[in-house]
């Protein structure tokens, strides 16, 4: 304190408005107030403004008027609304088992020295990088019911004799709309997950395969439990990002056919843009909240417990 | 990791890896063949005797040059970067700033602050498309570029805000108490002694944000509607399907170079937006 009295005095005094961002609590302030104006005027006024249209009657071109919670209990007898809430868990839950075990496995596959591996990583990770939308297209068109690479290869190799209809397919199309998922999403975890093991020292794999462990119990005794901190926080970006999933339904089949794909999201657009039923819309997007937010504190609860212990 | 002989190293190893690269790989592969394919080869049913998927003996421009003649597709490209470009500014300044502050700054509400950015980094931009339209409209800037300039640093502030929490906590704090003894004020010992000290964790925050931002789909697709306006995914996806018409060779020529910009910056950059990544999701 005494050395910063000093050398201040002998310093050439600032202007004043200058002298006022000395004090820490004044430069704080000033260095938020950018975030804070943005942050305030399109994230926390929208959701108070989704919250006030969730409860009006409004749609495009008519401000409406409060209804309660009437649009809450219209989506309650909503079926195609059940549907969506059902998918976007099976969605979450089933490509994140997939991405998490593939990406593991990926990480593990790259985690030691062979020629040419910067290169490898850096190409894996093109589907992470290049914009979703412009590669579900070419993932739209592989699927594509009457000139598909992929029923010409699987033909070819005598599995399917019949035209296999990907996204026409109520059944099927969502498992479609999940292996894009699933090719995009792995190389996201096998990256994060690969920094993660390469902070793990071999010296601990060494010291445990002296001490006898085979491979499979180095991996879940040693490896793992020191990789989870890590694991979890990747998992909780991956789960509300698919959670909250919209390009991938809405190119590859607009959460039909007989909308049997739909997501919360798609089906908040169908309703509150396409339809112009602003308020049920809101509504539908607004649902979203609860379960996302029992999702991140349960995740951020574990992540905390992981990391004291 | 595996030890032994060398058919176990290509079971266990090299294969996998290879499957992988190839199906990782393999939409980007058949997104190029596809684009300089010309239309008689492209829509021949699969199960014909002469469909040949994976070469093309006649490879055309055509599909390049209806897009550049026939769409927009030339403005979307400029819009995409401009916007793409602006709104990383705008939020690598919003995110330096706050993460500055909040990492090495004492001041009240300090923790909550930063919980709240994390928060709000949480957000996916699915929750709030519908009632931000309405603003945006209230605002009069629907169908602009600035309806997405200044929506995009919504996800892009936290996350550049977070990133940059990190990198300026491992600077040492004595650095900034040698600069404050030799006469600097607070103000200036951050603007020339810890930022330039920070600045690899600029470029990966900016990296980073222009790929997210250029990828972004929903915003665009709701807030803007004449063709001129569009970015390129919303212009892709709107103009190059009439109804159930797929133009397939130009949507993948489309594809392919919309995604050149994204590529050829991640290509420069690949250390820092690794980096930048799992600085993110180390936190």
């Amino acid at each position: 304190m005494a050395v910063t009295a000093v050398s201040t005095a002998g310093a050439r005094k600032p202007p004043p408005r200058l002298r006022k961002l000395e004090d820490e609590r004044w430069l704080a302030a000033v260095l938020l107030a950018p975030t804070a104006v943005l942050l305030g005027l399109f994230i926390a006024y929208p959701f108070f403004e989704g919250v006030m249209l969730s409860l009006s009657s409004a749609k495009v071109g008519d401000p409406g008027q409060f209804v309660g919670l009437a649009n809450f209990a219209k989506l309650w007898d909503d079926n195609i609304f059940w549907t969506s809430v059902w998918n976007t868990f099976w969605y979450t839950g089933v490509t994140t088992v997939f991405k998490l075990g593939l990406g593991l496995w990926l990480a593990m596959l790259l985690n030691r020295h062979f020629k040419g591996k910067a290169i490898v990583r850096a190409f894996i990770l093109l589907p992470f990088i290049i914009p979703t939308v412009l590669s579900t297209f070419a993932w739209k068109w592989m699927f594509d019911p009457t000139f598909s690479v992929i029923n010409w290869s699987l033909f070819k190799l005598g599995l399917i004799h019949m035209r296999i209809n990907w996204l026409g397919d109520p059944s099927l199309a969502m498992d479609s709309i999940m292996v894009v998922n699933i090719w995009r999403g792995v190389p996201f975890f096998a990256i994060s997950l690969l920094a993660g093991l390469q902070t793990i020292s071999p010296e601990l794999n060494e010291a445990a395969a002296i001490d006898g462990a085979r491979p499979w119990a180095r991996f879940w005794y040693v490896t793992w439990p020191l990789l989870l901190p890590v694991t979890m926080v990747v998992m909780l970006f991956s789960v509300i990002q698919t959670f909250a999933d919209f390009q991938l339904v809405y190119v590859m089949t607009g959460g039909g056919p007989a909308n049997a794909t739909h997501l919360f999201a798609t089906y908040a657009y169908q309703i509150g843009i396409v339809s112009g039923l602003l308020s049920q819309g809101a509504a539908v997007s607004l649902a979203m909240f609860p379960f996302l937010f029992v999702i991140v504190v349960v995740q951020l609860l574990y992540i905390r417990r992981v990391e004291t212990r | 990791m595996i030890e032994g002989s060398l058919w176990r190293k290509w079971v266990f190893y090299y294969i996998p890896l290879l499957l992988f690269i190839v199906v990782l790989l393999f939409p980007f592969y058949w997104m190029i063949i596809t684009s300089v394919r010309p239309d008689g080869e492209l829509y021949r049913p699969w199960n014909s005797v002469n469909y040949q998927p994976f070469w093309t003996n006649k490879p055309t421009w055509e599909h390049f040059t209806y897009l550049f003649e026939e769409t927009n597709f030339g403005r979307w490209m400029i819009n995409t970067m401009f916007i793409a470009a602006t709104s990383t500014l705008i939020s690598l300044f919003c995110g330096v700033l706050a993460g500055y502050a909040l990492a090495r700054l004492n001041f009240p509400w300090a923790g909550s602050l930063g919980t709240l950015i994390f928060i709000t980094y949480l957000v996916p931009q699915t929750l709030l498309f519908i009632p931000l339209a309405e603003i945006i409209r209230d605002f009069k800037l629907g169908d602009t570029p600035w309806s997405l300039i200044l929506t995009y640093p919504t996800f892009l502030i936290p996350f550049c805000t977070w990133l940059m929490m990190g990198y300026f906590k491992a600077i040492p704090k004595e650095l900034e108490e040698c600069a404050r003894i030799d006469g600097a004020s607070r103000w200036k010992a951050m603007l020339f002694i810890i930022i330039p000290v920070a600045l690899p964790g600029i470029l990966s925050a900016g990296i980073i944000a222009f790929t997210l931002s250029w990828n972004e789909f929903i915003y665009a697709l709701v807030f803007l509607s004449s063709p001129d306006e569009k970015t390129v995914a919303v212009g892709v996806t709107s103009e190059l399907i009439r109804g159930d018409v797929f133009f397939w060779g130009s949507l993948m020529a489309g594809a392919l170079l919309g995604s050149v910009p994204v590529a050829i910056v991640y290509s420069f950059f690949v250390e820092h937006y690794v980096s930048g990544l799992t600085g993110s999701v180390k936190g």
